[in-house]
């Protein structure tokens, strides 16, 4: 899983059959120091997240495995709100 | 399947219940022309490979469960499944394929 | 599977589900003489790892099966921790 920053919403009328009712965020990858990497991704949104937050993400078939992607066309979605990361003891971000 | 070159051991006791008795590899793969790429793997043995063997490999976890028998819950991925003897590769030239 | 090192923990008290009461810890890969590999993960802990330890974890589908509740949408988690890597 990687962690990233939410920076916005998509939003798509006409899209595949199945992929309706999935809201989509727009993610930016973040390292470990809390600084963007470059990368960004659009991850499908189970838990109701808000712009600004930093979550952590799934890539993959696992994106699949939570019940609002199940069976749907989906390579990525977000696990969870993250409150806080250390690394080596020190801590690197807090909510 | 994947090819690569058997570089090490790695030894865990504390492990997943199913890794217990198989013996994990440290592999690192290798480009068809027989060079080595950057990526190394840790992967099951069911070819009784040791250090310097050239073994071909399954990285996909369906292939693995059928390999190490593991049923349809195995965390497994990466398993050395043979030897390769020798790679032929054609060296035609790609702009005439086709023609 | 990869080898990797424990170098941090991930709090995240509103995730999906299928995840409450796994534990995150952030793992740096590595290659075989125990130098980072590309860049830092997040994964999801199977076997109790603590930091600075050096282990191995598996990533893609097959991540989600050592979870308590196999229907998670992990892509990394950690399979076992290494005793010893010998190159000889």
């Amino acid at each position: 899983m990687q962690l990233a920053l939410v920076v916005g919403t998509v939003v798509a009328t006409v899209k595949d059959d199945k992929m309706v009712g999935v809201p989509f965020m727009a993610l930016r990858d973040l390292d470990l120091d809390n600084k963007p990497t470059g990368g960004s991704i659009i991850a499908s949104d189970p838990i109701g997240v808000n712009r600004g937050e930093v979550v952590l993400y799934s890539k993959g078939s696992s994106a699949r495995q939570t019940e609002m992607t199940r069976d749907r066309p989906n390579d990525a979605v977000i696990c969870g709100i993250v409150d806080q990361w250390e690394v080596g003891g020190e801590t690197k971000y807090t909510k | 399947m994947k090819i690569g070159k058997v570089i090490g051991n790695v030894v865990s006791t504390l492990k997943l219940d199913h890794y217990i008795g198989e013996k994990m590899l440290l592999v690192k793969l290798l480009d068809p022309d027989g060079t080595e790429t950057s990526e190394t793997l840790v992967a099951f043995d069911r070819c009784q490979a040791g250090k310097g063997d050239v073994v071909l490999m399954i990285d996909e976890g369906n292939s693995a469960r059928m390999v190490l028998g593991t049923g349809p819950n195995g965390v497994v991925r990466a398993v050395c499944v043979g030897f390769v003897d020798a790679i032929n590769i054609y060296k035609a030239d790609p702009a005439s394929y086709g023609a | 599977m990869n080898l990797g090192r424990v170098i941090g923990t991930v709090v995240s008290t509103q995730k999906v589900s299928s995840l409450e009461g796994v534990k995150l810890l952030i793992v740096q890969p590595l290659d075989e003489n125990l130098e980072p590999a590309g860049d830092p993960l997040v994964a999801c802990d199977a076997q109790q790892a603590g930091p600075g330890e050096l282990v191995t974890f598996i990533g893609g589908r097959e991540a989600a099966l050592p979870l308590p509740d196999p229907f998670n949408p992990s892509d990394a988690t950690i399979t076992s921790i290494v005793d010893e890597v010998s190159l000889d």
